[in-house]
């Protein structure tokens, strides 16, 4: 147990680690920030000045070495565009940006967990055929469609619900059902097909045949059996909680992390792209261990065996 | 002939329009040991999978399949659960993996105990304990908080016995009990099955490829072909008099009764897949006596006498049977 998790916390560091140079690499390459920053028109000395301030004025492995060196610290940097420490720009948008996501991670489960195992019960009928199609759609319609097609049926034609912003709870219900429709219809599916796969196995067969009335069989017997596969995906979920909406957040100009986010690659304004990304990656990390330990609850064959 | 238990009437099953069974027969009688051999496909196990609702949903079945007189494939689901497991009882193949991985063996037994015969808490944990000891368990008060994977498939096999027996069934159906196991344990669940139906009463029904195993347990066997039960006779007059040129087949390939156990593949071709059975009978291909009538129309079971009956044309009556028992 004890070699599994310093395994687990070394494959941690070395993703963040990857994160984190990624970032740099892409962000320090694909534009100037201080150009950007302070308007090409801005006079050559001034640019100039604010490159010297923000060390952009070194060779970029020294960059890169002071900027790694300084996260090792724990120092996650200013924004270059208003000299606030980077921490504090994201933490202030996190509290909005759950207020869609719980949500709609909440929507997700119980809607897509209830209607992929009925689909798998039911397999072949009409409500498996429509499950699924809903399913399809729920995953395949990108988040920015559906949202501006909800702003359109009850924001403008209807006038029931705001089409953006965030301005009270109402606000939140469209962005809410864009975010978790197409997650529900992925863990529809997942869940169809961990059922099926779990409906076809022998001891199913074994629990019908000593007299177990089929509802048990399916609570009993192929539920927590399911469940094991079915974790995998909710653990992407919970890995999501804080970057998921980045697209969701900028149809309905709803200020949280994902607008930060966008806003800050715009000015390649390192320091707060990289705490964003920072955050995301330990939620992710953090997400797939719980879905590590939660496997060993559930399965006893994984139980030792690490 | 005695009373009879369960009486399967021209059972009839599909799949995707094939039929695998194309209208079997069967009687048992209580405490009865009954053996059903023939070749991989022909129709074994799902004759008794059908016969207790367990083929999956696009299995067409008909017919009839009757335990005292009442036709369960027309029961109601909850009064077919409470005949499951309690009144008829099956055990499968692959030991490991018809045990439910995520519970411990003894939890799985418990609830057939609470199913069947109302335990619960220490009781019912007493009574699983002893079923482990019954079928030999050894250990058998740690052995009930394993899981299946910690488990041989010897041992898997008996915690399914144990299961089988916790409704205590009048009738065990054994569908190839020891074809995953190794020699020696198969012996074991073999001499095992013998005394519990002994000591119970319970009838048998012993699925099996193999002649010389079901010929050790049971009094009576039926050989399939075909989706079909070709003949059927005590045990004793199928070995010294086969009629059916598929049986006589079997029992040449036989070897010494004493002799290593092997698998029935000495008759030449194989067995026919339901998609493409001749229209008569499904042996005729295969057959060394086949004339064009056998090919006309399946051949019904005739009754050549003494609880023997036989689906062939061909068939003629028997010599008068020499009684020799195989050991
Ligand atoms: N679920 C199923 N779907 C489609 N075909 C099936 C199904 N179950 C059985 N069959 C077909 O029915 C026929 C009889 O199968 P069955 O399992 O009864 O054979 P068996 O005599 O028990 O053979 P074995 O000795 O291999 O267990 C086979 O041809 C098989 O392909
Ligand atoms: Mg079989």
């Amino acid at each position: 147990m004890l070699r599994f998790l310093a395994l687990r916390l070394v494959r941690a560091a070395l993703t963040i680690a990857l994160v984190v140079t990624f970032a740099f690499v892409v962000l320090r390459l694909s534009g100037d920030p201080a150009v950007i920053i302070m308007s090409p028109e801005a006079p050559a000395e001034a640019i100039a000045a604010f490159r010297k301030a923000w060390g952009l004025d070194q060779p970029i492995w020294i960059q890169y070495i002071n900027y790694f060196g300084a996260i090792l610290h724990g120092e996650l940097g200013q924004s270059m565009r208003d000299g606030r420490p980077a921490i504090a720009l994201v933490l202030e948008r996190i509290p909005a940006t759950l207020a869609l996501t719980l949500p709609a991670f909440a929507l997700k489960l119980c809607l897509g967990i209830p209607a992929g195992i009925q689909a798998a019960l039911h397999r072949n009928s009409l409500t498996d055929r429509l499950v699924m199609a809903g399913a399809v759609a729920g995953f395949t319609v990108p988040s920015f469609v559906l949202g501006l097609l909800l702003v359109l049926l009850f924001a403008v034609t209807l006038g029931w619900l705001p089409s953006g912003g965030q301005d009270g709870w109402r606000s939140g219900i469209l962005p809410v059902i864009t975010l978790g429709l197409g997650g529900a219809g992925i863990l529809a599916r997942f869940t169809r097909s961990a059922m099926l796969e779990v409906l076809g196995q022998h001891y199913i067969r074994t629990a019908s045949a000593k007299g177990v009335p089929w509802r048990a069989v399916v609570r009993n017997h192929a539920l927590p059996n399911a469940a094991i596969p079915t974790v995998t995906v909710i653990g992407f979920m919970v890995g999501s909680l804080i970057a998921g909406a980045v697209v969701v957040e900028s149809v309905f100009s709803w200020p949280g992390v994902g607008r930060l986010l966008i806003v800050a690659v715009a000015n390649r304004d390192l320091a707060v792209v990289q705490c964003i990304l920072l955050m995301v990656a330990g939620t992710m990390v953090t997400a797939n261990f719980a879905v590590d330990l939660l496997y060993g609850l559930l399965d006893p064959r994984l139980r030792g065996a690490r | 002939m005695s009373a009879t238990l369960v009486s399967i009437r021209d059972l009839w099953v599909s799949f995707d329009g094939h039929a695998a069974l194309r209208g079997v027969d069967l009687d048992i009688a209580p405490g009865e040991a009954v053996g059903l051999v023939g070749e991989s496909g022909c129709g074994k196990s799902v004759t008794w999978l059908a016969a207790l609702g367990l083929l999956p949903v696009k299995a067409a079945v008909s017919g009839q399949v009757l335990l005292d007189g009442q036709d369960l494939r027309t029961l109601k689901p909850a009064a077919l659960d409470a005949i499951r497991g309690r009144r008829v009882a099956m055990i499968f193949q692959d030991p490991a993996s018809s045990l439910n991985p995520v519970h411990r063996v003894g939890r799985q037994v418990v609830e057939a105990l609470r199913l069947h015969r109302g335990l619960d808490g220490a009781a019912a944990r007493a009574e699983a304990r002893r079923l482990f000891d019954l079928v030999g368990i050894p250990d058998a008060g740690r052995r009930l908080d394993a899981f299946a994977h910690e488990l041989s498939g010897g041992q898997n096999q008996r915690v399914m016995i144990a299961m089988a027996l916790a409704g205590e069934p009048e009738l065990l159906v054994a569908d190839e009990p020891t074809t995953a196991l190794d020699a020696t344990i198969q012996a074991q669940i073999l001499d095992l099955l013998r005394r519990l139906q002994a000591e119970t009463g319970m009838a048998l029904v012993l699925i099996s490829h193999d002649l010389g195993v079901v010929a050790d347990l049971c009094s009576r066997v039926g050989v399939m072909y075909g989706g079909r039960i070709v003949e059927e006779a005590p045990t004793a007059t199928l070995f010294a008099a086969p009629v059916h040129p598929y049986t006589q087949g079997l029992l040449a390939a036989l070897p010494d009764m004493t002799g290593p156990r092997r698998r029935l593949t000495a008759i030449a071709g194989g067995v026919p897949e339901p998609w493409n059975f001749p229209p008569g009978c499904s042996f005729a291909p295969r057959c060394m006596s086949a004339t064009s009538a056998c090919d006309a129309a399946l051949p019904a079971a005739r009754d050549v006498g003494d609880g023997h009956s036989v689906a062939c044309l061909h068939a003629h009556v028997p010599e008068p049977v020499r009684a020799v028992v195989p050991a």
